[in-house]
């Protein structure tokens, strides 16, 4: 789960992680009194997405006066940011984050993450911040130090002084710098993040060391035992109809500029089936697992929100029956069909337990629904399906 | 022959009384499973059909002589089921559960590494060895004993694998999910290393997906010690960077965990890629035709 800037910067402050001061912001007026409330300039007004790059797609102003926050809030309230990681479709900005301009000497790059490969906690920073990170790493990893930590241990203050000495600190710095890592793998422990970011860290010329700009994700497994952070979900950052699926426990991912929707058994199943439909020379509408149960409640609903993107022009189906039986499987798509009014055709690939009855059920159906015998010739259906 | 399971398996299912527990135990013990024990904590001494309850896996362990664990924990409690079983130095663990939180499992796999138990999963099918021990949720009656050794990070593709080879008259040594998640006890490593030293396997399979770089690092570990033919393959040539394709590890993060980069990497190691899912029964009879 993504969470925003000014959010994250909520947890950095409830650990005692520095950052500028601030506010966020929903109306003109609001970024206005905000701007007051700081009595110094300049003030920086930033769009609050959950997408980076914002500065780049003109996102993030400085404003030297109230009149330029005024100027800026209007501008950037209500815009469609587009950015590297929004999509051309891009992100509508509904609240700012208003804060202190600092002096700034140096910009430096702190995170902070569990490491699938190692199975430990790694901290990664670098002294060329403020920049895209995966691109210093391709160009120049030399420039990114990495510190592994066992979670078994904890983190240590040999830790921090590989990190403080690595990003060549003044050492009037390396106190508080210390003290500010231990409080971010304490923050990152405590609340299951997936990540913890902050690019640029600063350090500014009367000598502090703050966090410019604050990313946290959270391990959407641990989301059950952090109520606050479940209360930071913002829904008009997703799309609508994930939003729909995900109370219904569908697994469903919409794929801009799809033609070909899809229903699946199994993520890894689902997603070998997305790549079907593209080497078809269609292309995946969506990623939807429907996991081990399946329910006719879930196919229906399933049906109900891939049909609901009129650029769906077929669906396929395609179902490992293992402990999931097929003759149930084909009674609850049968169901589903009836109820929902399906007007696209149907491609529909079963296999695994009592398949024989499955298929029979389908084809009695009455409904438009093709049957494939196979993976390949799934494949084949839907792609007339796509050119017709 | 076959790896690490067979019929001395003797198993001990972590929460046998919930609903999933219960019927996936039926299963295991109606394919032939030899089901010793069961534990919940405060059902010691009840007994589902016949396999008797304990309350800890100590005395599951000390009364049965259970040598591997099935386990179906909720997620908020199964590090600690995993960890119980790791003390007690059960040598096999299997965890179905998915959504064991990250933070848990990177406890669980350095403790492990301080053990002698394997941890196989977690959010895995199980392990299967045809015709003799079924540890899992996988649909029993799709396999059959023979050469070919599985390995997977996925439960329904590995399904698919296993019915591919199977319509084409090949019969499997043994069949293991790994598990989708990101931190996960075995690796595909760990699995190409046990097929290689083990006799009945002649052929092995490996099916991969987007996220991490355990197909890159497995690609390597293959074209150094692997001397029986494999063959690959990778989902996920379709997902978008940065969204969770179902499983919590099958994420592109940047420009790292790419189907591509993973297909790019097998190939170079000599590994036989499947592009087509549809094609993998096919390709498995070419390739492997020269050792079955």
């Amino acid at each position: 789960m993504k969470i925003h800037e000014f959010q994250a910067k909520e947890l950095f402050r409830k650990y005692g992680v520095p950052v500028p001061r601030g506010s966020v912001a929903f109306t003109v007026a609001e970024a206005k009194s905000v701007g007051a409330e700081l009595g110094t300039f300049p003030v920086v007004v930033k769009a609050q997405i959950h997408a980076g790059g914002r500065g780049k797609g003109g996102g993030v102003k400085l404003a030297k006066n109230r009149d330029e926050i005024e100027d800026y809030a209007k501008k950037i309230l209500g815009m469609t940011l587009v950015t590297h990681q929004t999509g051309p479709e891009g992100k509508v900005v509904k609240k700012l984050l208003v804060e202190e301009g600092l002096p700034i000497e140096k910009e430096l790059y702190l995170s902070v993450l569990p490491d699938r490969g190692t199975a430990k906690i790694v901290f990664m920073a670098s002294e060329a911040g403020g920049m895209d990170i995966e691109e210093v790493a391709a160009k120049t990893p030399e420039k990114i130090i990495k510190v592994y930590i066992d979670p078994l241990l904890g983190f240590k203050g040999f830790h921090a002084n590989e990190l403080a000495f690595g990003l060549n600190l003044k050492p009037e710095l390396i106190k508080q710098f210390n003290t500010m890592v231990a409080a971010l793998y304490k923050l990152c422990v405590d609340y299951d993040c997936s990540l913890v970011e902050i690019n640029p860290l600063v350090l500014t010329s009367d000598n502090r060391v703050i966090a410019l700009d604050g990313k946290i994700n959270f391990d959407d497994n641990a989301i059950y035992r952090h109520k606050d952070v479940a209360e930071y979900r913002d829904l008009d950052e997703e799309d609508p109809s994930e939003v729909e699926a995900s109370k219904f426990d569908l697994n469903y991912i919409k794929m801009p500029g799809g033609n070909i929707g899809n229903m699946v058994n199994g993520a890894g199943l689902a997603m070998a089936t997305m790549d079907i439909i593209q080497q078809a020379g269609a292309a995946p509408a969506n990623f939807l697992d429907v996991g081990g149960g399946a329910s006719a409640e879930q196919v229906e609903n399933g049906f109900r929100i891939i049909l609901a993107d009129p650029a769906v022009k077929g669906v396929l189906i395609n179902i490992f029956g293992g402990i999931l039986r097929c003759d149930r499987l084909a009674n609850g798509v049968v169901e589903a069909a009836k109820k929902v009014g399906i007007n696209v055709p149907v491609v529909i690939r079963m296999e695994g337990t009592n398949v024989e009855q499955g298929r029979e059920i389908l084809e009695k159906s009455g409904l438009n629904l093709i049957t494939a015998k196979d993976v390949s010739d799934a494949a084949q259906k839907i792609a007339a399906v796509a050119k017709g | 022959m076959s790896i690490w399971v067979d019929k001395n398996t003797r198993l001990m299912v972590q929460g046998i009384t919930g609903r999933e527990g219960q019927f996936h135990t039926m299963n295991c013990k109606a394919y032939g499973t030899n089901v010793v024990a069961g534990v919940t904590p405060g059902k010691g001494g009840q007994n589902v059909e016949g396999i008797p309850v304990f309350n800890t896996v100590a005395k599951a362990v000390k009364e049965t002589g259970a040598n591997a664990a099935m386990v179906f924990v909720p997620p908020p409690f199964c590090a600690d089921a995993i960890l119980e079983s790791i003390e007690a130095g059960i040598p096999i663990i299997v965890a179905i559960t998915e959504g064991i939180p990250v933070m848990d499992m990177l406890k669980v796999k350095n403790y492990l590494k301080t053990s002698k138990s394997r941890l196989i999963g977690p959010n895995c099918p199980g392990i299967i060895t045809p015709g003799q021990c079924k540890i899992g949720i996988q649909p029993g009656h799709i396999h059959t004993p023979g050469p070919v050794g599985i390995v997977s990070r996925s439960g329904t593709l590995t399904y698919e694998a296993v019915h591919q080879i199977g319509s084409m008259g090949i019969g499997q040594s043994t069949v293991i999910g790994i598990g989708g998640d990101p931190v996960n006890g075995t690796n595909f490593i760990d699995c190409l290393s046990a097929f290689q030293a083990d006799p009945q396997t002649k052929a092995i399979i490996m099916v991969g997906e987007i996220g991490g770089s355990a197909e890159e690092d497995a690609a390597d570990f293959v074209k150094a010690n692997v001397t029986k033919p494999v063959i690959g393959f990778i989902a996920g040539l379709t997902a978008p960077p940065g969204r969770r394709m179902g499983h919590a590890g099958a994420i592109i993060s940047g420009s790292s965990g790419t189907a591509q980069g993973k297909i790019k990497a097998m190939q170079a190691a000599g590994i036989t890629v499947v592009e087509n899912l549809g094609e993998m029964g096919r390709i498995a009879k070419e390739a492997f035709a020269k050792v079955i």
